[in-house]
């Protein structure tokens, strides 16, 4: 930001794309350790198990991270010693179909339709998710503040994932 | 080999691979084993109220469990009387009668027979008594729902035997409130359903597996999993029933509660206060809260494992359907605990679950012994760890091991051994 100024600018769609874009692209590389900067300190990461829910609190989910789980997921899936990790699928992800659903000062927020084909032990698999996002600009820069990614078969069975979503 | 000949594939201390990869075999089990014993199929507290039903299965038999108005619970097959439709395809919920969508016979909660269109279709006339729902024997112990295809079998608390002791102990960790469902997660491994079985008891995979789980646990908690070295045991109840104690302090939920809080729950402490718990309640919840310390395998498809159940369903020879159900505090007659009770999601959630810090590695464990098994014709599965339980630990007269010992895989393969040559 060239100005500092006492309010957050607005952060239009194409900034929320290309953010979105290169997590995205991050993800499916594996690469980890910058992805945990992305966050603001209270971001809140949501995989939930019923698919109408809003009360993540109050029920079980296949992931419901703060920080602190953030970041010990990400230790454990670089270790080497988890096995589900080490060797890890390989994935293909896109994100699209993008709708505002809403804007304040600083923020906004998004829905968009994620397809994620996986590879791995002569088998590939798909996962198609809707993903809500809550992007927030702070001291200049986008944070992920909110991401629920809501899998269409969430409350069917799943199978082992050893990556992020 | 004849691939029929079944006591020969189970040897008192390894069993043939063919168990895992013969179509043929799992056929068989379906029938011998699956139809022939009692076969969990859920929890009291899912069927909340009157008229309140959830979907399971017995083996690969698709049922709905019900409860009617006078509160009876019911195993009935989902299976339309008319020409075979599934007549609910609901998870679970609430209502009195289920439609078939086919052509509209509809039927009680009970499974009876309420209506046909156009009955004078059929001139001779229909006895509606005769097109119910099939219902299965059901029983209940301590909350969970078994039910059977055998109606001559023994009574369910029979069949459970000194499992019972420990489904007891189990109960306990409901603090005085009860237990009840909190939710599931739902897998599937491409593997045969018996090598999850033998995972229930195997704490000698734990540290190696589960390294990466026990790596994100504080150092208290990381020594409390220290489950080998900790002078737990293996116990074999009968039946194909065995008992892993993994810290044997939190055998006894009631014991012990004068005991100070751990520092990793002095916030959960202040929540629980701030919720209008006396300090008594505070530490029975604490103490509670990350379950028991033992898992308990039920042969054929259920376990009470720490702080959930574990159910397995067999789909296919080598694809098994696995449910991780997370339990909490509180029944119809208690308010439970919201500050307890999200402990316990948070809980299950870090170990539990398709993206657990636990269950993914578990899975591929699995797999990969689907996967190896490919490998040569006529090769065991070794089950012969098994040294010296901690004196004067299990019951007397009890075979049993120390944690790491393969004696409930070997209780549980006796079993399958009984049930096939039967
Ligand atoms: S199949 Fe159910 S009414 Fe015909
Ligand atoms: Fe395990």
């Amino acid at each position: 930001m060239s100005t500092a100024t006492m309010t957050e600018t607005a952060i239009s769609l194409d900034e929320a794309t290309r953010f979105i874009w290169a997590e995205a692209d991050m993800l499916d590389r594996l690469d980890y350790k910058p992805w945990l900067p992305l966050w603001t300190r209270d971001g809140c990461y949501t995989i939930p198990v019923e698919h109408e829910t809003q009360d993540f609190e109050n029920q079980l989910n296949v992931a419901h991270d703060d920080e602190e789980m953030r970041q010990a997921r990400v230790k454990r899936l670089l270790s080497g010693f988890s096995m589900s990790a080490a060797p890890p699928a390989r994935t293909v992800r896109t994100v699209s179909r993008f709708v505002v659903t809403g804007e304040g000062e600083g923020r906004i927020d998004l829905r968009a339709a994620m397809v994620l084909v996986e590879y791995k032990y002569e088998r590939t698999r798909v996962l198609a998710a809707d993903v809500t996002y809550r992007l927030v600009r702070e001291e200049g820069a986008i944070k992920l503040d909110r991401k629920v990614v809501r899998l269409a078969n969430c409350d069917d069975y799943l199978h082992g994932i050893g990556y992020l979503l | 080999m004849s691939s029929t000949d079944y006591a020969a594939l189970v040897k008192q201390d390894r069993v043939h691979t063919a168990l895992y990869k013969d179509a043929a075999i799992f056929e068989e089990e379906m029938e011998r084993i699956f139809k022939n014993t009692w076969v969990w199929v859920g929890h009291e507290s899912e069927l909340p109220g009157a008229n309140t039903f959830k979907k399971s299965f017995v083996g690969n038999q698709p049922v709905i469990v019900t409860r009617d108005k006078a509160g009876e619970i019911r195993t009935l097959l989902n299976r339309c009387r008319h020409r075979a439709a599934s007549v609910c395809e609901k998870k679970k919920g609430k209502q009195s009668v289920f439609v078939c969508p086919y052509h509209g016979w509809s039927y009680d909660i009970d499974g009876g027979l309420r209506k046909v269109p156009y009955a004078d279709g059929y001139p001779e006339g229909l006895d509606r008594e005769e097109f119910g729902l099939i219902k299965l024997r059901t029983e209940v112990y301590q909350g969970m729902i078994f039910a059977t295809f055998k109606e001559d079998i023994e009574p369910l608390v029979e069949f459970l035997g000194p499992a019972r002791k420990w489904m007891d102990l189990f109960m306990k960790q409901g603090a005085g409130f009860g237990v009840k469902v909190l939710g599931e997660h739902k897998f599937r491994f491409p593997g045969n359903w018996k090598i999850q079985l033998e995972n229930t008891t195997d704490a000698y995979h734990f540290p190696i597996v589960h390294k990466t789980f026990l790596d994100s646990l504080d150092a208290e908690t990381e020594n409390i999993f220290d489950v080998i070295g900790s002078g737990g045991w293996v116990e074999d109840l009968g039946h194909g029933h065995s008992v892993m104690v993994m810290i044997p302090d939190l055998i006894d939920l009631d014991e012990n509660l004068d005991a100070p809080i751990p520092d990793r729950f002095a916030e959960l402490a202040e929540e629980l206060r701030a919720e209008g718990h006396d300090e008594d309640a505070v530490r029975k919840i604490v103490r509670a809260v990350g379950g028991t310390g033992f898992n308990l395998n039920l042969f054929p498809n259920v376990a009470c494992s720490m702080a959930f159940f574990r159910v397995l369903r067999p789909v296919g020879v080598a694809e098994t359907e696995i449910q991780h159900v997370a339990i909490g505090m509180g029944d119809a007659r208690t308010t439970p605990s919201p500050a307890g009770n999200r402990a316990r999601l948070r809980l299950h959630e870090h170990f539990q679950g398709p993206m657990g810090f636990g269950t993914p590695d578990d899975a591929e464990g699995w797999e990969r012994v689907q996967r190896g098994a490919r490998a040569g014709d006529d090769l065991w599965i070794m089950l012969n760890r098994g040294s010296e339980a901690p004196e004067g630990r299990p019951q007397p007269g009890h075979n049993a091991g120390d944690a790491s010992s393969e004696v409930g895989m070997r209780a549980a393969y006796q079993q399958w051994k009984r049930m096939m040559t039967a």
